[in-house]
């Protein structure tokens, strides 16, 4: 094939990272990045997920994939998410294999690569990579064997889509399907964050109303207006009159290299205190990645409000996991039913 | 073989302002005629030269050969022979080898080599610090001395700026040209993209525009007082040709160079996370890209570079930061050059110049040009061969190279070093 040496457009950004996610007939072969995925597939992503949630509470087990092998992959360490990842394969009846390589190959010498060979020779099926630098999931779905399946379960600063779509799938529970009448506050370290750099994608494609990004300039990235936020670096500005907010977690290290001076200075101009969270609607609702830093970034009494779905999110990534890995690996499942009732309406909870 | 008649070329040699269909004589390995023959000249070989272009041998001023030190990447004989192919009859050496070019003993190392290889004039820079430390002068005249053509701290930052004001004085002394690769390590925080829409996209972490222009600026107001000749090589903003420019209205004694690789990609390219987009400094704006286009063709940067940093295979098979930058780019110099000219950014004559004479003039070597007396460095070229640059057929070590599969126009057909044939029919 030939290239001739045209420069890519702004349509175009993202282009490769659309192609290798998806399958000749558009479905979902890799899940890497919200990037360049449309509206049809995230809501057959929430909507699969709908039908799994029932999988959680009256079901035990489906058994969609069953003598699948799923390897944990976590080069960076993780509790809660590698747990949800690993319950959510175990309820489709995959099995399961946690590999944790911070403290194995690569201390050895060995590459990411020859990490990858071996594991392929062990006939597995489907990759949940989580590493420190950007781009590691897109690296490894362009060097795995075709009949290998890549889950993005965080890289670097880029990336944390199935994050980001249990986020989705909480607020349409909450807020309902219609994600644009909705104003959307994220308010943190944007910078270092992939889960809000994910949020930002899905939030969009969904056709949010409105979707602010928070935070001091240190903590901003540069042009992230180019996608398609409005930034804000007061948090009064920028929580008043929002539907949701997701604080992000602080992490300490950013005291170091000169981010900001204190985790009191930050709670203060920063933290999500009751009297600033009543600024956004009355019904809104507080949202968390997790882990919470109770007292910098939100304040207790906001974290365990009855505005707080913050739980939720927790319970909600296994069925969004589930859905996940069903479509990547388990071909079209929508159509079968899952669970009976209810598995497509997207209902409202009610507090 | 003494004599060689190259017979009806296009000879094209900016410096001597000479264009025209002619027959170039070369005899005892020098130019001894052009248009017409020197006296009882007989020749031993004839090129027909009819349709092709004789332009002097390409000076490359910066590509890295990996030896001695990273040999597992390239070494001197096969890049050399990669540059011949290219049309490079001369090449200059930053220091940061391994061990560093600090001392005589390594320049000779590389330039003994050099000869046995025979495929191209190699020179090297020396370093300003000790072991690129940053801390103590290194031994500049011994340098000099040994061949070096200057002396550069690499990428290497010397964050003491008295150690640096010092090293200008001393090298001004010695009336040696300081090579700077503006980037200060502090700014760019391991970085690996611009800092821009891009990174923050992708989030990577980001070099941002200072991490450059910083440096400059602060190296121009040090040798505000000094008569010293400073050459700052590979740009990548907009900014820093201001910089520069300002310099020179003050009298300053500044040059500029950019890497070709710069004139054609921008950040855009690099958001499929494709590793062999990733360079230092990084690929920046369209505005840049376009500032310093608009750079060459104004004469204010003077002179096109390889940047050459060839790889072995897993140095770029790694998520994107985890790569090692670099492009193996000796062989897509002409070819990304005269590309400019085809996109209509720069006249034949200045792409020519800014490969051969210029670079020459920077590091003070009478070569770059075809006049009678000179040693016959030259390129012969087919100007309407289409061609498609395939990195398996490179003849570099590294194939680490993101211009694969690009349709370039003009062909190198024969090389010519010191009136041999190095790249070429014989």
């Amino acid at each position: 094939m030939v290239n001739k040496p045209t420069r890519r457009t702004d349509d175009l950004i993202g282009q490769d990272l659309w192609n290798i996610q998806l399958d000749d007939q558009g479905q979902l072969k890799h899940f890497l990045t919200i990037e360049g995925l449309g509206t049809n597939i995230l809501n057959q992503i929430l909507d699969t997920a709908e039908s799994f949630a029932g999988v959680n509470e009256s079901v035990k087990k489906v058994p969609l994939l069953r003598g699948k092998t799923i390897v944990n992959l976590f080069f960076e360490a993780s509790t809660r998410t590698r747990t949800t990842f690993e319950l959510a394969a175990k309820r489709l009846s995959a099995d399961v294999l946690n590999m944790n390589i911070s403290v194995s190959a690569t201390s050895k010498g060995e590459t990411l690569l020859d990490t990858l060979r071996n594991l392929e020779a062990m006939q597995t099926d489907m990759f949940v990579v989580r590493h420190a630098d950007s781009g590691t999931a897109h690296f490894i779905a362009n060097h795995v064997a075709p009949h290998i399946r890549v889950l993005n379960a965080g890289d670097g600063r880029h990336a944390h889509p199935t994050q980001a779509m249990l986020d989705m799938f909480t607020i349409r529970r909450n807020k309902g399907a219609d994600f644009g009448k909705l104003r959307v506050a994220i308010v943190g370290d944007i910078m270092h964050s992939r889960v809000a750099r994910s949020q930002i994608h899905a939030l969009n494609t969904l056709n949010t109303g409105e979707v602010r990004v928070v935070g001091p300039k240190t903590l901003i990235p540069k042009n992230i207006e180019s996608m398609g936020v409005n930034v804000f670096h007061n948090l009064e500005d920028g929580i008043k009159d929002t539907d949701v907010v997701i604080m992000l977690r602080l992490q300490t290290e950013r005291m170091q290299g000169a981010l900001l001076p204190s985790e009191q200075e930050y709670f203060q101009l920063y933290g999500l205190t009751e009297e600033r969270f009543n600024l956004a609607k009355p019904d809104a609702i507080v949202m968390h990645p997790g882990p919470i830093n109770r007292g910098v970034e939100i304040e207790s009494s906001v974290a365990d409000g009855d505005r707080s779905v913050i739980l939720n999110q927790v319970t909600y990534g296994i069925a969004v996991r589930m859905a996940v890995m069903s479509m990547t690996l388990g071909g079209n499942i929508m159509g079968g039913n899952i669970t009976d009732g209810n598995n497509t309406t997207q209902n409202q909870e009610n507090k | 073989m003494n004599n060689i008649l190259i017979k009806h070329a296009r000879i094209i040699d900016p410096k001597n302002k000479l264009d025209e269909q002619t027959d170039l004589f070369i005899s005892k390995q020098k130019i001894a005629g052009i248009g017409k023959a020197p006296v009882n000249f007989k020749a031993d070989q004839t090129i027909d030269a009819n349709k092709l272009w004789v332009i002097p041998g390409i000076v490359d001023i910066s590509a890295r050969l990996r030896e001695p030190g990273l040999e597992q990447k390239a070494n001197i004989e096969s890049e050399t022979r990669a540059a011949a192919s290219a049309g490079i009859t001369t090449l200059c050496v930053p220091p940061d080898t391994d061990p560093v070019i600090d001392e005589p003993a390594v320049v000779e190392l590389i330039l003994r080599k050099a000869k046995q290889a025979k495929q191209s004039h190699v020179y090297t820079l020396g370093a300003l610090t000790a072991g690129l430390k940053g801390e103590f002068l290194s031994e500049m005249a011994s340098l000099k001395e040994a061949g070096c053509l200057g002396v550069s701290n690499a990428r290497h930052a010397i964050n003491n700026p008295l150690i640096l004001r010092r090293a200008f004085e001393y090298a001004s002394t010695h009336n040696i040209t300081v090579f700077i690769e503006a980037h200060d390590k502090y700014l760019s925080e391991n970085g690996c993209a611009h800092e821009g829409a891009i990174a923050s996209r992708l989030g990577l972490n980001a070099i941002p525009y200072a991490a450059e222009t910083a440096p400059i600026a602060q190296i121009l107001e040090l040798i505000r007082d000094t008569d010293i000749r400073v050459h700052f090589g590979r740009l990548s903003c907009a900014r820093s040709i201001e910089l520069i420019n300002e310099a020179k209205a003050c009298g300053l004694k500044v040059t500029a160079d950019v890497a070709a690789h710069q004139l054609h990609l921008t950040e855009m390219d690099i958001s499929s996370f494709n590793s062999q987009y990733h360079v230092i400094p990084p690929l920046r704006t369209q505005r840049d890209k376009t500032a310093l286009r608009q750079g060459i063709a104004e004469g204010n940067i003077n002179c096109i570079c390889s940047d050459h940093q060839p790889h072995e295979i897993d140095a770029k098979l790694a998520p994107f930061p985890a790569t090692e930058p670099g492009i193996s780019g000796i062989e897509t110099l002409l070819p990304l050059t005269l590309k400019l000219v085809e996109d209509g950014a720069l006249s034949l004559s200045a792409a020519i110049a800014s490969i051969t004479c210029n670079p020459a003039s920077i590091l003070c070597l009478d070569t770059g040009h075809l006049a009678v007396g000179q040693t016959a460095n030259l390129c012969l070229i087919d100007p309407n061969k289409e061609w498609i640059f395939n990195a398996d057929d490179m003849l570099s070590h590294g194939k680490n190279t993101p211009f694969s599969g690009w349709h370039f126009k003009g062909k190198v057909v024969q090389t010519l070093m010191e009136g041999n044939t190095v790249y070429g029919p014989l």
